[in-house]
């Protein structure tokens, strides 16, 4: 008898813990209504948003002592960032107020239930006449639903070192008017430096990821007579002789050794290396790049690059024969957007034209290597001051070209990046890796939704 | 009559004082399980059993589906049979498996022979160094192979010194990369059961084999080995079990690259569940890689049963 006592309390111990594992496993506390929590990348060279959000918390808890921004700064590359956004998206008790948003998950997500409309929250805010047509069609929906407002653009094209091109006798400014002439200053270079010097970087193969699929593959793919998706037909384009030419330029680079070894191409972290370590470190000449690489060498960099504006310079990427327009761009663009599960979404409304405001938009703009998309930060003296090569990317805003926003995109994507491999593998000539691409993509979106190119 | 009524009254009694007696007991063994049996069922075969429901449909983390999530039968194992990248994955997986359970048993028992009778000072320094290898964590021993192997690593130093060209271990050989660092993590495991089941082996055998003239070799062939045929069924069952998960090793490694050259089950289950947000496709992956496991964990039963019939 004497055990009994102590049984019960083993007992009552027991169920308690039972009891609390239970609540664990169940829904979880409600959510505070004054905590606006905020996802978003920090990743490598890309700090920008990290010390724009800071910046956000601490003016926006000054003015409005009761609340509580709570920043999630997710440490991972883009895709893994996206995931971990949608893993936190699927519980109503997890998911983030406000999300930093590459603009061609849109769709996905907001056919997914994760995001919330913004269209009466964005027509009553005085900024919003400030936004340009392209900002608006970025963010809205295939039915015409604004799910966001975005943070800014950029585009596409090569970056060069003046003094490596100058020394192997190219003329500056660099201005190649076809592939061709890209792939003759790479052979020059080469030439006048050996094996010192990388001529051309183009980003491609899967460890790249979305790099290769759109700042190596359709930026060349942009400057044929082809496309990845045929707009007027609503299909997607599976074998064309854009896709293949494509290809060829990507084999001819490895090929000829214009490029990095494969083995140093297919590294998941080539793009942080090239641009804090192989620009700087005068190992790389030209590269297929955006705008955004300047994070690397300014001030509040990594490693910074004081010097890099007298050896860097930006010039378009241009068309296969120059034709079209002459010059080919692609462009992506992040946004900020709301989670549909926001607990007070005036508050998080707040928060968010906060950091989108003319000032914040100039930091960001600056610091994250942005093309802005508000015409009172386009014009602000002191990002013309800050940015110095804003208007040389500003020319390309004209030509360039989006992203087909479909939620079969990633998987397209990875299908050109398997593409792009077994090219610069020598594994398959550049018309059996287009063949395997038809096959893939066929598999992927369905027989009834792939055309042929030219 | 009276004296059988009263006898059959008691054994009643009796059976009831029985049973209750086993309620009691019953009660007082299942009650204090109920925590770890509660904790199973929620987080073992709860998750298997979602694992199951999930390849069923087409569960997405994004999309449409993930809204609306439906029944879709076999659409995936369909798929599955179908795909090129999972085929080849498997055939991977089953390569990496053979490669690392052979090379981790061959070094594992070499190492324990070889520690086996020696001296107490010998045994413990080796066994810590060996053992070292198996407390790391799996994400440091993958980032010490990558330091190894990469171009400016260890290892092309050392061919260096014997005028061998640098180049990328994991970008030329990548499977047998990932394999060795397995194999160098895993062998602290089998040494460790090796040495366990060597030490059961009667000396007094072996003493009378060498007295009938048998050589160290002979003695090790034929009556060292058949003694230990049971730990290694259980052995290779075991590390067969472990090796066939491993995903941390070769995503820090090689995140199953280059192409696709070694990807293996554990790492497709991720790119097409989490990367490509296809739950439905990922879990079907996982269930096949289930099978895979099961298949080689068949053999080694048989194995062992067919050891203890003779």
């Amino acid at each position: 008898m004497r055990g009994t006592p102590r049984k019960t309390t083993r007992a009552a111990a027991a169920a308690a813990l039972l009891a609390l594992i239970a609540a664990g496993c169940s829904s979880g506390e409600a959510r505070d209504a004054d905590t606006v929590r905020i996802a978003y990348q920090k990743f490598g060279t890309f700090i920008a948003m990290d010390s724009l959000m800071r910046k956000v918390k601490e003016e926006f808890e000054a003015d409005n002592p009761d609340v509580t921004v709570e920043l999630n700064a997710i440490e991972a590359q883009a895709e893994d960032y996206q995931t971990q956004v949608n893993l936190m998206n699927g519980s109503a008790s997890e998911a983030p107020d406000l999300i930093y948003q590459d603009t061609f998950t849109i769709n996905q997500d907001a056919d997914a239930g994760y995001l919330m409309p913004l269209d009466d929250h964005f027509d009553a805010w005085e900024d919003a006449e400030r936004f340009n047509e392209q900002e608006a069609e970025a963010v809205t929906s295939l039915d015409g639903t604004r799910y966001g407002v975005m943070l800014g653009t950029d585009v596409r094209g090569l970056w060069y070192r003046t003094d490596f091109l100058e020394q192997a006798g190219v003329e500056l400014p660099w201005e190649p008017a076809t592939w061709d002439e890209v792939l003759d200053t790479a052979r020059a270079v080469r030439e006048e430096f050996g094996d010192e010097v990388v001529p051309l970087n183009v980003y491609s193969g899967t460890p790249a990821g979305e790099a290769a699929s759109l700042q190596g593959f359709q930026m060349l793919l942009r400057g044929t007579d082809d496309s990845l998706f045929d707009e007027s037909s609503e299909q997607w384009v599976s074998s064309s002789t854009g896709f293949t030419e494509s290809l060829e330029f990507v084999r001819t680079v490895f090929d000829e050794d214009l490029t990095l070894a494969p083995q140093d191409a297919l590294d998941a972290n080539i793009g942080t290396v090239n641009n804090e370590e192989r620009f700087p470190g005068g190992e790389m000449a030209i590269s297929l790049e955006g705008p955004w690489a300047t994070q690397s060498w300014i001030e509040d960099a990594n490693r910074p690059w004081p010097e890099w504006e007298d050896h860097m310079e930006f010039t378009p990427m241009p068309t296969r024969d120059g034709q079209g327009a002459g010059v080919s761009s692609m462009s992506g663009g992040w946004a900020l957007s709301m989670g549909a599960h926001a607990t007070d979404p005036d508050l998080a409304w707040r928060v968010m034209t906060h950091a989108l405001n003319q000032e914040n938009a100039v930091k960001f703009a600056v610091e994250g290597g942005q093309i802005p998309v508000r015409s009172d930060v386009a014009e602000d003296p002191g990002f013309l001051e800050a940015a110095p090569k804003a208007e040389r990317f500003a020319e390309l805003v004209d030509v360039t070209g989006f992203r087909p926003a479909y939620s079969e995109y990633p998987r397209v994507s990875l299908a050109i990046q398997e593409a792009m491999e077994v090219v610069m593998l020598g594994e398959a000539t550049p018309e059996e890796a287009a063949e395997l691409y038809a096959r893939e993509l066929e598999s992927i979106v369905g027989p009834d939704n792939v055309t042929d190119g030219s | 009559m009276a004296v059988t009524t009263t006898r059959d009254d008691r054994t009643t009694r009796k059976a009831e004082a029985h049973r209750g007696r086993r309620w009691a007991l019953s009660a007082r063994w299942v009650l204090p399980m109920g925590p770890a049996l509660f904790l199973l069922l929620a987080f073992f075969a709860g998750p298997i059993l979602w694992t199951v429901w999930a390849s069923l449909t087409n569960a997405a983390l994004t999309g449409a589906q993930a809204a609306q999530t439906e029944f879709v039968g076999f659409a995936n194992f369909e798929r599955l049979l179908a795909d090129t990248r999972f085929r080849e994955a498997t055939l991977l997986t089953v390569l990496f498996l053979v490669g690392c359970v052979f090379g981790q048993t061959v070094l594992g028992l070499t190492l324990a022979l070889l520690m086996h009778d020696r001296h107490g000072a010998v045994r413990a320094t080796v066994g810590a160094i060996v053992v070292g290898a198996w407390v790391v964590p799996e994400v440091v021993a993958g980032f010490v192979w990558y330091a190894f192997l990469e171009r400016e690593g260890g290892f092309n130093s050392v061919l260096g010194f014997f005028g061998a060209e640098p180049q990328n271990w994991l970008f030329t050989a990548p499977l047998l990369a990932v394999v060795s660092a397995n194999v160098w993590k895993g062998t602290a495991f089998s040494m460790m059961t090796y040495s366990a089941g060597l030490s059961e082996v009667p000396d007094d055998l072996k003493e009378a084999a060498r007295v009938d003239g048998a050589s160290s070799f002979q003695v090790l062939v034929h009556v060292v080995l058949p003694l230990l045929r049971r730990t290694l069924a259980t052995t290779l069952l075991l590390i067969t079990l472990q090796t066939v998960q491993v995903f941390t090793l070769i995503f820090v490694m090689t995140s199953g690259g280059p192409g696709a050259r070694s990807t293996t089950l554990p790492l497709l289950m991720y790119q097409e569940a989490l990367r490509m947000g296809d739950l439905g496709y990922g879990t079907a992956i996982a269930l096949a890689l289930l099978v895979v496991a099961g298949l080689f964990s068949v053999v080694y039963v048989w194995m062992l049963s067919r050891e203890e019939q003779r």
